[in-house]
C-alpha cells in the first residue's frame, strides 16, 4: 500500500516576508483509506554555523556560538488520528510568519560555514507496522526592504604594476594599465553588478578577465571570530588577448540563496566582496578587491 | 478442287462515288455544331424523370458543360482537401509529439515575418559547410562536470592515443567524464556533433535538463577553439545548430507549461503566462547567469533570448545591447565576428524591429577591426600556417550575415552612413566585400563608379582584389548602373580582372563580369571580353579546370543572345568553344547551344555564319556518338540535329539545299534518324521542286529530281532498320513517281520488294520483342496500294512487280501457323480487280499508269485473272488445311474475308464464282465463329446491293446465304 506525501505551497517561487502567511496545502495520495495516529505540520527558521576545519581548535572556547539559532518555530495538529479516505486529499494550511520577542528573520542564506535555512516539515505517525511518513520542505525568505536608500556612487580603479601590493619583484612585471570603474559597490541584490573595465595597454597579452564572488563568513562574538573568505562564483568577461581601449562591461547577476543582503549579527556576519581578476598570459593572476554591500530594495 | 475462273466485276468508280456521297444537308449557322457548347432550353419535363443525372440536363439555361473530370471530383480535388485539412490539423497535434519538428515549422513562420525577400539563414548553412572545409584532422575536447578538469596524468601517455579514445568512448557523458576525440577527418566532426545533437534531445527527452545543458555549455565551448582555422566557419555553423535547437527546446518546454487549459497565442504577453513557468524560465536564466567562462555564457544566453518574452516585455530589448557589448570581451577576432553573427541571426529571428543592435554589433566589429592584423592573430597564422588572404576570407560569411541584417529594408541614409564609416576605415578589402555583398545590388548599382574607386584605392591588406571586382559583379548582374557609367566601369573593373594572374581566381571573376557585359553591351564588348578569357585560360592548359565557369560563360551568353547570326559573328565564340576539350563538356555545351538555337530560332535561316557553325557545333555532337552512348542520348542528339536540319532553308536554291543535305549526310552519318530526316528533306525538296514547277519539269528540273531520288537511293540502304527502309523506299518511289522518273521509282519499289526477304520474324519496339507481322502486313498492303497506279516496265513482263511482290511473299519464312501469307494474297485480289478495270480509280498526274500502256487488252486481262485465280487456288487449300487441323476459328474469319473480296470485287453473274461465294459463306458459318452481327449487316448490304442497277443477280446469291442461328 503506497501513500505519497507532499507539502505544496501555494507561490511558485517560494518567497516570503516577514509577517506574510506561508500559506498551502498538503497533499496525500493513496489508493486506498489510510489508517495514522494523526498529522502534523512544523515551521522552523534556523542558522547553522560551524566552524572551518582549521579554526576549530581554536575557537573551542567558544562553543555555544556555534550551536544553531532559532529564529521562528511553530508546530500545528493539522489531523486527529485517524482515517483518510483512498484517493488524493489536499489539507490547506497556513503560518503567518511572525517573530517571538525581538528576534529578526533573516533572509535565507546558504553558505559554507553560515546557513540560514526556513523549512516545514509535515509527519504523519502511524501504526507500530507501518512507517512513519515525513516530508520536508524549504522556503525561502526575503527580508523587509531596506529603507536607506543610497544613491549609487560609481567606484572607479587603476591598476598598474605600481598599485599593487604583495609582489615580490616588482621590476618583473610587464607593464601595463588597466582602468575601470563598479557603478556601485553598494548594491541591490536583485540587480547586477556592473561597471566596466578597459585595458588600456599592455606588454603583454592578457589571457582572461574575471569576476570573482567572495563570501566573507565571521562566526564568533567580541571575544574571539573565525573568519574566512571563500568564492560563490568566478565569471569570465574577457576571453583571450582583448582588444585595447576597448570598454568591456562588467556585469554579474547575484546568484539566488548563495547571497543575501550584508548581514552583521552578534553571533556571526556575512559579507561580499567582488575581485576583478586579470590573468596574464603566463597564469600571473592580478587583483583587485572591492567590498560589497548588499541590500534589497 | 476444279480451278475457280475469276471475273472481276467492273467498277464504275465515279458512280460508286456518287451514291456513296450523303446528301448534302445544310446546317443552318446557329443551329447545331458538334464542338458548340450544349445548350438545353426546355428540359423541364425531361428533367423530373431524369433527376438531374447529369449537370447539363438539369440546368434549364444555356451552359458550358462543364469539364468531365473536374465535375466529377465536386468541387475541390483530393488532394488540396489533404492539404487543407493537414493545415487544419497542424495546431491540434499535440505540443509533446515532437519539439524539433515543430519547432521548425514555427521557425520557418517566423522567417515569414522577416519577408520573404530576406534570404535566410539555412540558406546560408549549406554554402558555408561547402566551402570551409579542411583536410586536417580535427578534435573535441568535451569536459562534462566541473570545469577543472582532471588534467591528463602523466601516465596515460603510455597508453596509445587510439586505445586512450576508445577507453573514452566507452565512457557515457556522465558527469565527471571527460573525452577527447582525436584524429577527426571533417566528415567524423560533422557527424560527432550531429551525435551529440540527439544525445542533447536525448537527454532532454529524458528529463535530464542538466546534461542537457552540459551539452550545449561544452558545445559553445568547442568554438574557442581555432585550431585548424579553416574549419572554423562550418564549425560555427554545426554548433549554432545545437543551440538552435537547445533554445527551441527550452521555449517550447516553457511555452507548454503555460498552454493549459488552452495554448497560447502567439502574440501572447507577460500577463499569460503563469507562475510556475515563470519561475522555471526564471531558473534557466540564472543557471545560465553563473555560466564560468564568458563564451559559452554568451551564446547559450543569446540561444534562448526567445524565452525572455516569457518574462517582461522589454526583455529581449535590454538583453540584446547587453550581449552585444560583452562581446567586446572576446579577444579572438574571428570568435567575435561570429558570434556577433549568431546574435544577429537570433536577434533577427526573435525582434526583427530592433535594429539598433544589429547596428551596434556591426560598428564594434569595425572598432576590433584593427585587430586582425594584429600580433596574436599574426602569430596564430604561422603557427597554423594559413595565408593571410584565405584567413580573410573565414570572415566573409559573418559579416556579410550581419551586414544582410542591417541592410534589410534599411533606408538609404542607413546604408550611406555604413559606407562611409566603412570608408573611414581606411577601406578595408574585407569590409568592402561584405557591403558590396549584403547590402541592396540596385544601392550598390547606383554607386558603382564610387566602389570602383573605392577598390583602387583599398589597402588590399591580403585581401585579393578580384574577389572584390567579383562582389561588384554579382551586384551589376543583378541591377543597373546608371547608363553613362556603364562602360567606365567595365573598362575600369575589366582592367583590374585582367591583370589577376592565377587562372582559377581569373576565370571565377570574369565568369561574373560576363553577365553584365551581355547585359548591357553588345557582341563587340563580349567579343573581347572572349578574347581575354580565351588568351588567359589556354596557357597550361587552365581550362581544364575551369569547365564549370566557362559553361557559365556561355550560358549567360547564351541567355542574352537570341540571334544566332550575332552570336556566331563574334570572331571568338567558336574558338572559346574549343576550349571545352573534354568530350562530355563539350556535348554538353553544345547541347545547351542547339536547345537555345531550337528555341529561338523561330525564322529559316541559310545564313552561311550560322550554318558553319551550327554544323561544327552538331558534327561535335554527332561525333561524340560512340558505341557505348545510352539510345537515349542518341535520341536526344539526333533530335537537335534534326531540329537544325529543319531550320535550314536556302529558299528557291534548290541545289543548294540538295548539297546541305549532302554534306550534312557525310557529317552525320551515324544517326539514323538524321539521315532519315535527310531522306525526307529530300524528298520535300522534290516535291517542292514539282509544286514550282507546276508538275511539269523543264530539262533542269527533271535532272535535279532525278539526283533528289539518287540521294534517296543511296542514303536508304545505310540505314539499319529494316522497316525505315521499307518505307522510306515506298515513300521515295512515290515521290520519284510524282515526278515522272519512272525508272527511279522502278528502282525504289523493286530494291524494298528485294529486301523483303530480309525482313525479321521478331524486331524489337520500345525495348520488347514483337512479331514484326503486323508491320509487313502493313507495309504490304500500302504497297499493294501503290502498285496499282506503277507502270509495267517495257523490258519485264506483265505485272512484273507484282508478281515479284507475290513470289517473294510465297518464299518469306512466316510464322509457323500463321495466316499471313493468305491474307496477303486475300488482299492482292483487290489490286488486281482494280487493274482490270477501264479507269483506275487513282492515278499519278503525267504518268500512264496501266490502264493507258495495255488500253484493256484482252491478253492484259486474262493475265490477271490467271493471277486471280492461282491466288484464290491457294486461299482455298489453305482453308482446307485450317479446316484439317483445329483451326476452324480462323478458318472461319479467313473466308469471310474472302467472300468480302468476292462480293465487292468478283463478279458474281459468274455462276461458279458465286457459288464460290456461297460456299465460303457457309465455311465461315459452320462452326458458329461467325459475329452475328456483322452477318446480318453484311446480308443487308448485299440486299442493299442487289436494288442497284446491274446488281439484280445478287438477289439470287442473297436467297442461298442463310443466316444460322446460334441456337
Amino acid at each position: 500500500m503506497s501513500v505519497t506525501l507532499d507539502i505544496r505551497l501555494k507561490r511558485a517561487n517560494k518567497v516570503y516576508r516577514e509577517g506574510e502567511a506561508v500559506a498551502g496545502v498538503i497533499v496525500l495520495a493513496c489508493k486506498e483509506p489510510l489508517q495514522h495516529h494523526g498529522i502534523s505540520l512544523s515551521m522552523e527558521g534556523v542558522v547553522n554555523l560551524q566552524l572551518s576545519s582549521k579554526s576549530v581548535g581554536v575557537f573551542e572556547a567558544f562553543y555555544n556560538s556555534v550551536k544553531p539559532i532559532q529564529l521562528i518555530s511553530s508546530n500545528i495538529e493539522v489531523a486527529k488520528a485517524g482515517k483518510i479516505p483512498g484517493g488524493k486529499t489536499e489539507i490547506p494550511f497556513e503560518f503567518p510568519l511572525h517573530t517571538k520577542g525581538n528576534k529578526v528573520l533573516y533572509e535565507t542564506y546558504h553558505g559554507v560555514f553560515v546557513n540560514i535555512q526556513y523549512s516545514l516539515r509535515c509527519d504523519m505517525r502511524r501504526s507500530l507496522l507501518a512507517k512513519d511518513l515525513s516530508r520536508n520542505c524549504e522556503f525561502i525568505v526575503h527580508c523587509q526592504p531596506q529603507k536607506a536608500k543610497v544613491a549609487p556612487t560609481p567606484v572607479n580603479f587603476t591598476i598598474t604594476p605600481d598599485t599593487l601590493e604583495n609582489t615580490r619583484e616588482r621590476s618583473l612585471l610587464p607593464k601595463f594599465l588597466i582602468r575601470g570603474h563598479l557603478d556601485a559597490t553598494h548594491c541591490v541584490i536583485s540587480q547586477p553588478l556592473t561597471g566596466e573595465v578597459v585595458l588600456e595597454n599592455s606588454d603583454v597579452p592578457i589571457k582572461s578577465i574575471e569576476l570573482q564572488l567572495v563570501r566573507v563568513e565571521t562566526c564568533g562574538c567580541a571575544e574571539g571570530y573565525a573568519r574566512d573568505a571563500t568564492e560563490i562564483q568566478n565569471i569570465q568577461i574577457a576571453e583571450g588577448d582583448v582588444c585595447h581601449g576597448l570598454s568591456i562591461p562588467i556585469y554579474m547577476v547575484f546568484p539566488r540563496l548563495f547571497t543575501c543582503p550584508t548581514l552583521e549579527t552578534t553571533n556571526f556576519k556575512v559579507e561580499f566582496e567582488v575581485n576583478v581578476v586579470i590573468v596574464l598570459h603566463d597564469d600571473h593572476l592580478i587583483t583587485e578587491n572591492f567590498p560589497l554591500k548588499l541590500c534589497r530594495v | 478442287m476444279a480451278a475457280v475462273q475469276w471475273r472481276s466485276r467492273g467498277r464504275n468508280y465515279e458512280a460508286e462515288l456518287q451514291r456513296c456521297r450523303p446528301e448534302v444537308a445544310l446546317v443552318e449557322f446557329g443551329d447545331y455544331h458538334p464542338l458548340k457548347p450544349i445548350m438545353v432550353t426546355d428540359t423541364k419535363t425531361r428533367h423530373g424523370a431524369r433527376k438531374g443525372s447529369t449537370s447539363s440536363s438539369s440546368s434549364s439555361s444555356s451552359s458550358v458543360p462543364p469539364d468531365p473530370l473536374s465535375s466529377m471530383l465536386d468541387g475541390t480535388d483530393p488532394l488540396s482537401m489533404f492539404a487543407a485539412a493537414s493545415a487544419s490539423e497542424t495546431p491540434a497535434i499535440s505540443r509533446s509529439a515532437s519539439a524539433g519538428d515543430l519547432g521548425r515549422k514555427r521557425k520557418e513562420k517566423e522567417e515569414e515575418a522577416v519577408g520573404a525577400d530576406f534570404e535566410p539563414w539555412s540558406s546560408k548553412r549549406g554554402e558555408i559547410l561547402a566551402r570551409f572545409t579542411t583536410t586536417e584532422k580535427l578534435s573535441i575536447n568535451l569536459f562534462m562536470g566541473s570545469d577543472r578538469g582532471k588534467a591528463p596524468s602523466p601516465g596515460s601517455s603510455a597508453v596509445s592515443e587510439k586505445v586512450r579514445t576508445r577507453l573514452e568512448e566507452l565512457d557515457d557523458l556522465e558527469e565527471g567524464s571527460q573525452r577527447e576525440l582525436l584524429n577527426l577527418s571533417q566528415q567524423d566532426y560533422a557527424n560527432r556533433i550531429e551525435e551529440l545533437n540527439q544525445s542533447l534531445k536525448e537527454a532532454w527527452a529524458s528529463d535530464q535538463k542538466v546534461k542537457a545543458l552540459k551539452i550545449v555549455i561544452q558545445c559553445s565551448k568547442l568554438l574557442s577553439d581555432t585550431s585548424v582555422i579553416q574549419f572554423y566557419p562550418s564549425k560555427f555553423v554545426l554548433i549554432t545548430d545545437i543551440l538552435d535547437t537547445f533554445g527551441q527546446l527550452v521555449y517550447d518546454r516553457i511555452w507548454s507549461m503555460c498552454s493549459d487549459p488552452r495554448p497560447l497565442p502567439d502574440s501572447f504577453t507577460v500577463d499569460d503566462v503563469n507562475d510556475t513557468a515563470k519561475e522555471t524560465c526564471l531558473n534557466w536564466f540564472f543557471k545560465i547567469a553563473s555560466i564560468r567562462e564568458l563564451l559559452p555564457r554568451l551564446y547559450v544566453e543569446a540561444a534562448i533570448l526567445k524565452c525572455n518574452r516569457f518574462l517582461n516585455k522589454s526583455g529581449i530589448q535590454e538583453t540584446l545591447p547587453r550581449l552585444t557589448a560583452m562581446i567586446k570581451g572576446i579577444g579572438d577576432p574571428l570568435v567575435a565576428a561570429y558570434t556577433r553573427a549568431y546574435l544577429c541571426r537570433v536577434g533577427v529571428e526573435v525582434a526583427p524591429h530592433l535594429k539598433d543592435s544589429l547596428n551596434q554589433n556591426f560598428f564594434d566589429l569595425l572598432g576590433t577591426f584593427r585587430q586582425i592584423g594584429g600580433e596574436s592573430v599574426r602569430k596564430q597564422l604561422a603557427l597554423q600556417r594559413v595565408e593571410a588572404p584565405e584567413y580573410l576570407t573565414l570572415y566573409s560569411p559573418a559579416i556579410s550575415w550581419i551586414l544582410q541584417c542591417i541592410a534589410y529594408r534599411a533606408p538609404e541614409p542607413l546604408l550611406t552612413e555604413m559606407m562611409e564609416r566603412c570608408k573611414k576605415l581606411g577601406n578595408n578589402a574585407l569590409l568592402l566585400n561584405s557591403v558590396m555583398r549584403a547590402f541592396r545590388p540596385e544601392f550598390v548599382a547606383d554607386r558603382a563608379t564610387d566602389f570602383i574607386g573605392m577598390i583602387k584605392d583599398c589597402d588590399e591588406a591580403g585581401f585579393p582584389k578580384h574577389l572584390l571586382f567579383g562582389s561588384l559583379g554579382r551586384s551589376l548582374a543583378c541591377a543597373d548602373p546608371p547608363e553613362s557609367e556603364r562602360l567606365t566601369i567595365l573598362n575600369e573593373a575589366w582592367k583590374v580582372i585582367t591583370k589577376v594572374r592565377s587562372p582559377r581566381d581569373y576565370v571565377n571573376c570574369a565568369e561574373i563580369w560576363v553577365e553584365f557585359t551581355c547585359r548591357h553591351f553588345t557582341k563587340r564588348e563580349v567579343n573581347t571580353i572572349l578574347a581575354d578569357i580565351i588568351k588567359h585560360m589556354t596557357p597550361d592548359r587552365a581550362f581544364e579546370d575551369a569547365y564549370s565557369q566557362l559553361q557559365s560563360v556561355i550560358r549567360k551568353i547564351l541567355t542574352y543572345f537570341h540571334d544566332f547570326s550575332v552570336l556566331f559573328s563574334m570572331e571568338r565564340f567558336l574558338p572559346f568553344l574549343d576550349m571545352f576539350q573534354k568530350d562530355s563538356v563539350r556535348v554538353e555545351v553544345c547541347r545547351s547551344i542547339m536547345e537555345i538555337f531550337i528555341k529561338h530560332q523561330l525564322d529559316l535561316t541559310r545564313d552561311p555564319v550560322i550554318l558553319n557553325a551550327m554544323l561544327h557545333i552538331c558534327k561535335t555532337m554527332h561525333d561524340s556518338v560512340n558505341a557505348l552512348t545510352l539510345e537515349d542520348e542518341r535520341r536526344s542528339l539526333a533530335l537537335l540535329i534534326i531540329g537544325f536540319i529543319r531550320m535550314v532553308s536556302f529558299g528557291r536554291d534548290f541545289e543548294q539545299q540538295l548539297s546541305f543535305c549532302v554534306e550534312a549526310r557525310a557529317t552525320f552519318c551515324n544517326l539514323e534518324p538524321v539521315l532519315v530526316q535527310l531522306i525526307h528533306t529530300v524528298n520535300q525538296l522534290a516535291m517542292e521542286t514539282r509544286r514550282v514547277m507546276r508538275g511539269s519539269h523543264s530539262r533542269k528540273t527533271a535532272a535535279f529530281v532525278r539526283a533528289c531520288a539518287a540521294y534517296s537511293f543511296i542514303t536508304i540502304p545505310s540505314l539499319s532498320s529494316i522497316f525505315s527502309r521499307l518505307s522510306l523506299y515506298l515513300l521515295s518511289g512515290q515521290v520519284a513517281l510524282a515526278n515522272q522518273c519512272l525508272s527511279q521509282a522502278d528502282a525504289f519499289l523493286k530494291a524494298a520488294v528485294s529486301i523483303l526477304p530480309e525482313v525479321p520474324r521478331s524486331i524489337s519496339v520500345e525495348g520488347k520483342l514483337r512479331s514484326s507481322e503486323s508491320f509487313l502486313l502493313d507495309f504490304t498492303n500500302n504497297f499493294l496500294a501503290m502498285l496499282l497506279v506503277v507502270p509495267d516496265h517495257p523490258e519485264h513482263g506483265v505485272l512484273y512487280l507484282v508478281r515479284g511482290l507475290l513470289n517473294m511473299v510465297q518464299d518469306y519464312t512466316w510464322e509457323d501457323n500463321s495466316d499471313a501469307k493468305v491474307r496477303v494474297y486475300v488482299s492482292a485480289l483487290p489490286l488486281l480487280a482494280a487493274m482490270g478495270q477501264e479507269t483506275y480509280v487513282y492515278s499519278v498526274p503525267k504518268v500512264d499508269s496501266n490502264e493507258t500502256l495495255y488500253g484493256g487488252d484482252p491478253k492484259f486481262l486474262s493475265e490477271i485473272n490467271k493471277l486471280c485465280e492461282t491466288l484464290i487456288g491457294q486461299i482455298l487449300d489453305h482453308l482446307k488445311v485450317l479446316g484439317r487441323d483445329e483451326g476452324t476459328r480462323r478458318q472461319g474469319a479467313l473466308a469471310f474475308s474472302l467472300f468480302g473480296v468476292l462480293l465487292a470485287h468478283g463478279d458474281l453473274r459468274n455462276n461458279k464464282l458465286s457459288q464460290l461465294a456461297v460456299n465460303l459463306w457457309n465455311l465461315s458459318h459452320k462452326h458458329g465463329h461467325c459475329e452475328p452481327r456483322v452477318s446480318v449487316r453484311t446480308l443487308e448490304f448485299v440486299k442493299h446491293q442487289a436494288q442497284q442497277p446491274d446488281m439484280s443477280h445478287l438477289s439470287d446469291t442473297v436467297q442461298r446465304l442463310t443466316l444460322q442461328s446460334r441456337t
